[in-house]
Protein backbone atom coordinates (compact mmCIF):
# COMPACT_ATOMS: atom_id res chain seq x y z
CA UNK A 1 0.00 0.00 0.00
CA UNK A 2 1.57 3.28 -1.20
CA UNK A 3 0.04 5.11 1.98
CA UNK A 4 2.23 6.68 4.29
CA UNK A 5 5.25 5.03 2.96
CA UNK A 6 7.76 8.06 3.54
CA UNK A 7 6.16 7.23 7.43
CA UNK A 8 6.97 4.18 7.25
CA UNK A 9 10.51 4.17 6.21
CA UNK A 10 10.91 6.97 8.77
CA UNK A 11 9.59 4.56 11.63
CA UNK A 12 11.59 2.25 10.67
CA UNK A 13 14.82 4.79 10.72
CA UNK A 14 13.86 5.66 14.05
CA UNK A 15 13.66 2.35 15.26
CA UNK A 16 16.88 0.99 13.96
CA UNK A 17 18.23 4.12 15.83
CA UNK A 18 16.15 3.12 19.41
CA UNK A 19 17.83 -0.26 18.44
CA UNK A 20 21.54 1.58 18.66
CA UNK A 21 20.73 3.82 21.92
CA UNK A 22 19.29 0.96 23.47
CA UNK A 23 22.20 -1.30 23.22
CA UNK A 24 25.18 1.75 24.24
CA UNK A 25 22.83 2.06 27.14
CA UNK A 26 23.33 -1.31 28.08
CA UNK A 27 26.65 -1.67 27.56
CA UNK A 28 27.37 1.64 29.70
CA UNK A 29 25.19 -0.20 32.38
CA UNK A 30 27.55 -3.12 32.36
CA UNK A 31 31.12 -1.31 31.93
CA UNK A 32 30.45 0.80 34.45
CA UNK A 33 30.09 -1.89 38.02
CA UNK A 34 33.71 -2.31 36.68
CA UNK A 35 34.90 0.68 36.50
CA UNK A 36 33.35 1.68 40.06
CA UNK A 37 35.19 -1.56 41.54
CA UNK A 38 38.76 -0.51 39.76
CA UNK A 39 38.03 3.13 40.82
CA UNK A 40 37.43 2.19 44.65
CA UNK A 41 40.65 -0.63 44.52
CA UNK A 42 42.75 2.26 43.26
CA UNK A 43 42.24 4.59 46.29
CA UNK A 44 44.56 3.13 49.32
CA UNK A 45 47.55 3.48 47.47
CA UNK A 46 47.14 7.26 47.02
CA UNK A 47 45.73 6.90 50.81
CA UNK A 48 48.85 5.67 51.68
CA UNK A 49 51.33 8.28 49.83
CA UNK A 50 49.05 11.02 51.24
CA UNK A 51 49.86 9.57 54.66
CA UNK A 52 53.58 9.36 54.22
CA UNK A 53 54.00 12.72 52.70
CA UNK A 54 52.21 14.34 55.55
CA UNK A 55 53.99 12.35 57.82
CA UNK A 56 57.16 13.22 56.22
CA UNK A 57 56.39 16.62 56.15
CA UNK A 58 55.59 16.88 60.11
CA UNK A 59 58.88 14.47 60.60
CA UNK A 60 61.78 16.47 58.57
CA UNK A 61 60.81 20.17 58.43
CA UNK A 62 64.50 20.96 57.85
CA UNK A 63 64.37 19.47 54.41
CA UNK A 64 61.45 20.78 51.85
CA UNK A 65 60.96 19.54 49.03
CA UNK A 66 60.53 21.73 45.86
CA UNK A 67 57.17 20.56 44.81
CA UNK A 68 55.76 21.46 48.52
CA UNK A 69 56.88 25.35 48.23
CA UNK A 70 54.35 27.72 47.09
CA UNK A 71 56.23 30.26 44.55
CA UNK A 72 55.38 33.42 42.63
CA UNK A 73 52.83 32.44 39.81
CA UNK A 74 54.36 32.76 35.97
CA UNK A 75 52.97 30.15 34.10
CA UNK A 76 50.71 27.13 35.30
CA UNK A 77 50.10 24.13 33.79
CA UNK A 78 46.71 21.07 33.49
CA UNK A 79 46.18 18.08 33.08
CA UNK A 80 42.87 17.58 31.39
CA UNK A 81 40.92 14.27 31.35
CA UNK A 82 38.08 13.75 29.10
CA UNK A 83 36.54 10.54 28.02
CA UNK A 84 37.30 9.26 24.26
CA UNK A 85 34.40 8.70 23.11
CA UNK A 86 30.79 11.36 22.92
CA UNK A 87 27.13 10.32 23.18
CA UNK A 88 27.51 10.80 26.89
CA UNK A 89 25.55 13.99 27.04
CA UNK A 90 27.04 17.34 28.27
CA UNK A 91 30.16 15.52 30.39
CA UNK A 92 32.82 16.96 28.34
CA UNK A 93 31.25 20.56 27.73
CA UNK A 94 30.66 20.80 30.79
CA UNK A 95 34.67 20.06 31.84
CA UNK A 96 35.93 22.15 29.12
CA UNK A 97 33.50 24.99 30.05
CA UNK A 98 35.14 24.99 33.76
CA UNK A 99 38.39 24.21 32.58
CA UNK A 100 38.71 27.38 30.49
CA UNK A 101 36.68 29.56 33.29
CA UNK A 102 39.82 28.26 35.40
CA UNK A 103 42.43 28.88 32.98
CA UNK A 104 40.58 32.15 32.01
CA UNK A 105 41.31 33.74 34.96
CA UNK A 106 45.36 33.34 34.29
CA UNK A 107 45.49 34.25 31.32
CA UNK A 108 43.72 37.51 32.08
CA UNK A 109 46.40 38.06 34.73
CA UNK A 110 48.90 37.55 31.93
CA UNK A 111 49.87 34.22 33.29
CA UNK A 112 50.61 31.68 30.58
CA UNK A 113 49.00 28.18 30.59
CA UNK A 114 50.83 24.78 29.68
CA UNK A 115 48.20 22.05 28.92
CA UNK A 116 48.54 18.45 28.30
CA UNK A 117 45.23 16.57 27.54
CA UNK A 118 44.47 12.44 28.59
CA UNK A 119 41.45 10.98 26.08
CA UNK A 120 40.32 11.87 22.54
CA UNK A 121 37.93 14.76 23.28
CA UNK A 122 40.34 16.92 25.73
CA UNK A 123 43.55 16.30 22.70
CA UNK A 124 40.87 17.37 19.66
CA UNK A 125 39.59 20.21 21.87
CA UNK A 126 42.72 21.83 23.10
CA UNK A 127 44.57 21.53 19.62
CA UNK A 128 42.00 24.59 18.86
CA UNK A 129 42.83 26.77 21.77
CA UNK A 130 45.34 29.27 22.06
CA UNK A 131 47.29 27.28 24.77
CA UNK A 132 50.18 25.59 24.42
CA UNK A 133 49.58 21.77 24.08
CA UNK A 134 52.89 20.21 25.92
CA UNK A 135 51.66 16.31 25.66
CA UNK A 136 48.71 14.23 24.86
CA UNK A 137 47.68 10.48 25.17
CA UNK A 138 45.06 9.62 23.07
CA UNK A 139 43.30 7.24 24.65
CA UNK A 140 43.59 4.70 27.25
CA UNK A 141 40.15 2.77 25.94
CA UNK A 142 38.22 0.82 29.17
CA UNK A 143 41.03 -0.63 30.84
CA UNK A 144 43.58 2.28 31.78
CA UNK A 145 46.60 0.89 32.50
CA UNK A 146 48.85 3.82 35.25
CA UNK A 147 52.07 3.00 32.78
CA UNK A 148 50.09 4.84 30.14
CA UNK A 149 50.18 7.74 31.58
CA UNK A 150 53.33 8.20 33.13
CA UNK A 151 54.68 10.07 29.85
CA UNK A 152 52.54 12.90 30.28
CA UNK A 153 52.60 13.35 34.16
CA UNK A 154 56.79 12.84 33.82
CA UNK A 155 56.35 16.13 30.93
CA UNK A 156 54.41 18.16 33.67
CA UNK A 157 57.09 16.70 36.36
CA UNK A 158 59.58 17.85 35.05
CA UNK A 159 58.58 21.04 33.81
CA UNK A 160 57.69 21.93 37.48
CA UNK A 161 61.14 20.38 38.76
CA UNK A 162 62.63 22.91 36.20
CA UNK A 163 60.21 25.68 37.11
CA UNK A 164 58.68 26.47 33.89
CA UNK A 165 55.51 26.20 35.42
CA UNK A 166 54.78 27.49 39.19
CA UNK A 167 51.13 25.28 39.40
CA UNK A 168 49.54 21.90 38.26
CA UNK A 169 45.85 21.60 38.44
CA UNK A 170 44.21 18.41 37.15
CA UNK A 171 41.09 18.89 35.62
CA UNK A 172 38.80 15.69 35.38
CA UNK A 173 34.87 14.53 36.22
CA UNK A 174 34.13 13.57 39.31
CA UNK A 175 31.82 10.37 39.96
CA UNK A 176 29.54 11.63 42.74
CA UNK A 177 27.07 9.18 42.21
CA UNK A 178 25.18 7.33 38.85
CA UNK A 179 23.23 10.57 38.21
CA UNK A 180 26.09 13.17 39.11
CA UNK A 181 29.25 13.77 38.40
CA UNK A 182 31.10 16.82 38.93
CA UNK A 183 33.79 18.21 36.80
CA UNK A 184 36.36 19.41 39.05
CA UNK A 185 39.66 21.43 38.84
CA UNK A 186 42.04 19.71 41.83
CA UNK A 187 45.87 21.11 43.01
CA UNK A 188 47.89 18.91 42.41
CA UNK A 189 51.33 20.55 42.82
CA UNK A 190 52.33 22.62 44.79
CA UNK A 191 51.30 20.43 47.52
CA UNK A 192 48.56 21.49 50.00
CA UNK A 193 49.55 20.53 53.43
CA UNK A 194 46.15 18.72 54.91
CA UNK A 195 45.40 21.33 57.92
CA UNK A 196 42.92 19.51 59.27
CA UNK A 197 45.13 16.32 59.84
CA UNK A 198 46.82 16.65 62.67
CA UNK A 199 49.78 13.87 62.74
CA UNK A 200 50.42 13.19 66.66
CA UNK A 201 52.82 10.45 66.07
CA UNK A 202 56.76 12.10 67.37
CA UNK A 203 58.48 9.16 65.41
CA UNK A 204 61.13 9.76 62.48
CA UNK A 205 61.88 7.14 59.73
CA UNK A 206 65.35 5.60 59.34
CA UNK A 207 65.98 6.46 55.68
CA UNK A 208 67.24 4.50 52.84
CA UNK A 209 68.56 6.20 51.05
CA UNK A 210 68.65 9.82 51.96
CA UNK A 211 65.05 11.24 52.81
CA UNK A 212 65.39 13.51 49.87
CA UNK A 213 66.02 11.03 47.24
CA UNK A 214 62.83 9.07 49.15
CA UNK A 215 60.52 11.79 48.79
CA UNK A 216 61.23 12.99 45.28
CA UNK A 217 60.03 9.27 44.96
CA UNK A 218 57.02 9.08 46.59
CA UNK A 219 56.06 12.46 45.49
CA UNK A 220 56.48 11.68 41.67
CA UNK A 221 54.33 8.25 42.29
CA UNK A 222 52.09 10.06 43.89
CA UNK A 223 51.33 13.09 41.59
CA UNK A 224 51.09 10.20 38.46
CA UNK A 225 48.74 8.18 41.09
CA UNK A 226 46.39 11.22 41.46
CA UNK A 227 46.24 11.47 37.96
CA UNK A 228 45.77 7.59 37.41
CA UNK A 229 42.85 7.97 40.05
CA UNK A 230 41.45 11.12 37.91
CA UNK A 231 41.15 8.96 35.00
CA UNK A 232 39.25 6.64 37.08
CA UNK A 233 36.79 8.19 38.03
CA UNK A 234 36.58 10.03 34.36
CA UNK A 235 35.72 6.41 33.22
CA UNK A 236 32.87 5.72 35.82
CA UNK A 237 31.40 8.93 35.17
CA UNK A 238 31.58 8.51 31.65
CA UNK A 239 30.04 5.76 31.55
CA UNK A 240 27.31 7.20 34.24
CA UNK A 241 26.36 10.00 31.63
CA UNK A 242 26.47 7.67 28.87
CA UNK A 243 24.01 5.79 30.44
CA UNK A 244 21.79 8.60 31.33
CA UNK A 245 21.94 10.28 27.77
CA UNK A 246 21.52 7.29 25.86
CA UNK A 247 18.22 6.00 28.40
CA UNK A 248 16.88 9.52 27.64
CA UNK A 249 17.45 9.00 23.68
CA UNK A 250 16.03 5.36 23.65
CA UNK A 251 12.57 7.46 25.57
CA UNK A 252 12.64 9.78 23.20
CA UNK A 253 13.08 7.10 20.24
CA UNK A 254 10.09 5.83 21.70
CA UNK A 255 8.07 8.80 21.76
CA UNK A 256 8.28 9.78 18.49
CA UNK A 257 7.68 6.05 16.77
CA UNK A 258 4.57 5.77 19.38
CA UNK A 259 3.81 9.94 17.22
CA UNK A 260 4.47 8.88 13.88
CA UNK A 261 2.09 5.23 14.35
CA UNK A 262 -0.28 7.66 15.14
CA UNK A 263 0.00 9.65 11.95
CA UNK A 264 0.75 6.94 9.64
CA UNK A 265 -2.96 4.75 11.40
CA UNK A 266 -5.07 8.17 10.85
CA UNK A 267 -3.55 9.02 7.22
CA UNK A 268 -4.13 5.07 6.31
CA UNK A 269 -7.85 5.53 7.78
CA UNK A 270 -8.45 8.62 6.08
CA UNK A 271 -6.91 7.03 2.76
CA UNK A 272 -9.65 3.83 3.41
CA UNK A 273 -12.79 6.57 4.27
CA UNK A 274 -12.02 8.19 1.19
CA UNK A 275 -11.78 5.15 -0.73
CA UNK A 276 -14.92 3.79 0.43
CA UNK A 277 -17.19 6.67 0.00
CA UNK A 278 -15.50 6.77 -3.45
CA UNK A 279 -16.95 3.18 -4.19
CA UNK A 280 -20.38 3.92 -3.32
CA UNK A 281 -20.78 7.00 -4.71
CA UNK A 282 -19.71 5.71 -7.88
CA UNK A 283 -22.03 2.59 -6.86
CA UNK A 284 -24.63 5.74 -6.43
CA UNK A 285 -24.05 7.14 -9.73
CA UNK A 286 -24.63 3.95 -11.83
CA UNK B 1 54.04 -14.82 69.37
CA UNK B 2 53.39 -11.25 68.12
CA UNK B 3 52.00 -9.70 64.58
CA UNK B 4 52.14 -6.60 62.77
CA UNK B 5 49.59 -5.26 60.48
CA UNK B 6 50.64 -5.77 56.51
CA UNK B 7 49.32 -4.01 53.76
CA UNK B 8 50.63 -4.13 50.33
CA UNK B 9 49.40 -1.87 47.52
CA UNK B 10 49.96 -1.18 44.14
CA UNK B 11 48.44 1.84 42.08
CA UNK B 12 45.92 -0.44 40.37
CA UNK B 13 44.77 -2.80 43.15
CA UNK B 14 44.98 -3.69 46.97
CA UNK B 15 47.28 -6.69 46.75
CA UNK B 16 47.37 -7.71 50.42
CA UNK B 17 46.17 -6.57 53.57
CA UNK B 18 46.23 -8.59 57.16
CA UNK B 19 48.46 -9.76 60.09
CA UNK B 20 51.91 -11.36 59.59
CA UNK B 21 54.32 -12.35 61.74
CA UNK B 22 57.50 -10.86 59.35
CA UNK B 23 57.95 -9.28 56.09
CA UNK B 24 60.65 -9.65 53.80
CA UNK B 25 61.99 -7.47 51.29
CA UNK B 26 64.67 -6.12 49.08
CA UNK B 27 65.50 -2.63 49.85
CA UNK B 28 67.84 -0.47 48.11
CA UNK B 29 70.47 -0.99 50.29
CA UNK B 30 70.09 -4.87 51.06
CA UNK B 31 67.45 -7.62 51.88
CA UNK B 32 65.45 -6.50 54.92
CA UNK B 33 63.37 -8.71 57.70
CA UNK B 34 60.71 -6.67 59.41
CA UNK B 35 59.35 -8.17 62.70
CA UNK B 36 57.01 -6.81 64.57
CA UNK B 37 58.42 -3.51 67.04
CA UNK B 38 60.78 -2.90 64.18
CA UNK B 39 62.07 0.94 64.04
CA UNK B 40 60.08 3.46 62.01
CA UNK B 41 61.62 3.37 58.04
CA UNK B 42 61.15 4.07 55.06
CA UNK B 43 63.09 2.25 51.75
CA UNK B 44 63.02 2.16 48.51
CA UNK B 45 62.53 -1.25 47.20
CA UNK B 46 64.60 -3.26 44.57
CA UNK B 47 62.85 -5.25 42.17
CA UNK B 48 62.42 -8.56 43.59
CA UNK B 49 60.32 -10.63 46.10
CA UNK B 50 57.96 -9.44 48.78
CA UNK B 51 57.48 -12.19 50.99
CA UNK B 52 55.16 -11.89 54.22
CA UNK B 53 55.40 -15.08 57.17
CA UNK B 54 51.78 -14.91 57.90
CA UNK B 55 50.98 -16.24 61.72
CA UNK B 56 50.28 -19.92 61.03
CA UNK B 57 54.30 -20.17 59.28
CA UNK B 58 52.84 -20.21 56.17
CA UNK B 59 54.63 -17.77 53.44
CA UNK B 60 53.11 -15.91 50.64
CA UNK B 61 55.24 -14.17 47.90
CA UNK B 62 54.44 -11.51 45.42
CA UNK B 63 56.97 -10.02 43.05
CA UNK B 64 57.11 -6.26 43.28
CA UNK B 65 59.34 -4.16 40.42
CA UNK B 66 60.00 -1.42 42.76
CA UNK B 67 58.53 0.56 45.26
CA UNK B 68 58.64 2.16 48.70
CA UNK B 69 58.54 0.26 52.42
CA UNK B 70 57.14 1.63 55.31
CA UNK B 71 57.24 0.34 59.08
CA UNK B 72 55.03 2.30 61.74
CA UNK B 73 55.24 1.07 65.24
CA UNK B 74 52.20 -1.02 63.69
CA UNK B 75 51.78 -0.82 60.25
CA UNK B 76 54.10 -2.41 57.36
CA UNK B 77 52.48 -0.78 54.17
CA UNK B 78 54.40 -1.71 50.76
CA UNK B 79 53.59 0.43 47.86
CA UNK B 80 54.27 -1.43 44.99
CA UNK B 81 55.37 -0.73 41.58
CA UNK B 82 53.46 -3.29 38.89
CA UNK B 83 55.32 -2.00 35.97
CA UNK B 84 58.77 -1.97 35.43
CA UNK B 85 60.27 1.49 35.89
CA UNK B 86 63.30 2.81 34.28
CA UNK B 87 64.46 6.94 33.56
CA UNK B 88 65.15 5.84 30.00
CA UNK B 89 61.63 4.09 29.60
CA UNK B 90 60.02 7.32 31.23
CA UNK B 91 61.97 9.22 29.39
CA UNK B 92 60.71 7.78 26.12
CA UNK B 93 57.53 7.64 27.08
CA UNK B 94 57.37 11.06 28.18
CA UNK B 95 59.18 11.98 24.32
CA UNK B 96 55.47 9.98 22.74
CA UNK B 97 53.67 11.99 24.40
CA UNK B 98 55.03 14.93 23.61
CA UNK B 99 55.10 14.01 19.76
CA UNK B 100 51.59 13.07 20.16
CA UNK B 101 50.95 17.16 20.81
CA UNK B 102 53.19 17.87 17.92
CA UNK B 103 51.26 16.04 15.41
CA UNK B 104 47.62 17.05 16.60
CA UNK B 105 49.17 20.38 16.62
CA UNK B 106 50.16 20.00 13.09
CA UNK B 107 46.78 19.26 11.90
CA UNK B 108 45.05 22.50 13.44
CA UNK B 109 46.04 25.65 12.18
CA UNK B 110 43.30 27.86 13.41
CA UNK B 111 43.79 28.86 17.25
CA UNK B 112 40.78 30.26 19.09
CA UNK B 113 41.11 32.36 21.59
CA UNK B 114 39.91 31.02 25.03
CA UNK B 115 37.19 33.66 25.63
CA UNK B 116 35.25 32.72 22.17
CA UNK B 117 35.68 29.39 22.75
CA UNK B 118 33.99 29.74 26.40
CA UNK B 119 31.20 32.09 24.81
CA UNK B 120 30.44 29.17 22.09
CA UNK B 121 30.29 26.18 24.92
CA UNK B 122 28.38 28.43 26.96
CA UNK B 123 25.82 28.62 23.93
CA UNK B 124 25.85 25.14 23.41
CA UNK B 125 25.06 23.93 27.54
CA UNK B 126 22.35 26.77 26.85
CA UNK B 127 20.68 24.98 23.99
CA UNK B 128 20.93 21.76 25.87
CA UNK B 129 19.05 22.83 29.02
CA UNK B 130 16.69 25.05 26.22
CA UNK B 131 15.75 21.65 25.04
CA UNK B 132 15.66 19.39 28.15
CA UNK B 133 13.44 22.19 29.57
CA UNK B 134 11.60 22.03 26.20
CA UNK B 135 10.47 18.56 26.92
CA UNK B 136 9.66 18.78 30.20
CA UNK B 137 6.95 21.08 28.93
CA UNK B 138 5.68 19.19 26.35
CA UNK B 139 4.83 16.06 28.30
CA UNK B 140 3.21 18.26 30.42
Amino acid sequence: MAVGSEIVTKIKSVQSTKKVTSALEMVSASKIKKAKDQMLEARPYARQMQKIIGHMAHSSPEYRHPFMKEREIKRVGYVVISTDRGLCGGLNTNLFKKSLAHMREYQDGNIEIDVVTVGNKASNFFKKIAVDLKASIPSLGDNPDLTDLIGVVKVMLDAFGDEKIDRLYLVFNDFVNSITQKPEVQQMLPLKPDKDKQIRDNFDYIYEPEAKEVLEYILGRYVEALVFQGVLENLASEHAARMVAMKNATDNATDLIKDLQLIYNKARQAAITQEISEIVSGAAAV
Amino acid sequence: MSSIQCDIVSAETEIFSGEVAMVFATGIAGELGIAPQHAPLITLLKPGEVRVELKDGTHQNYYVSGGILEVQPYLVSVLADTATRAEDIDEAAAIQAKEEAERLLKDSDKRQDIAQVQAELSKALAQLHALARLKKNLKR
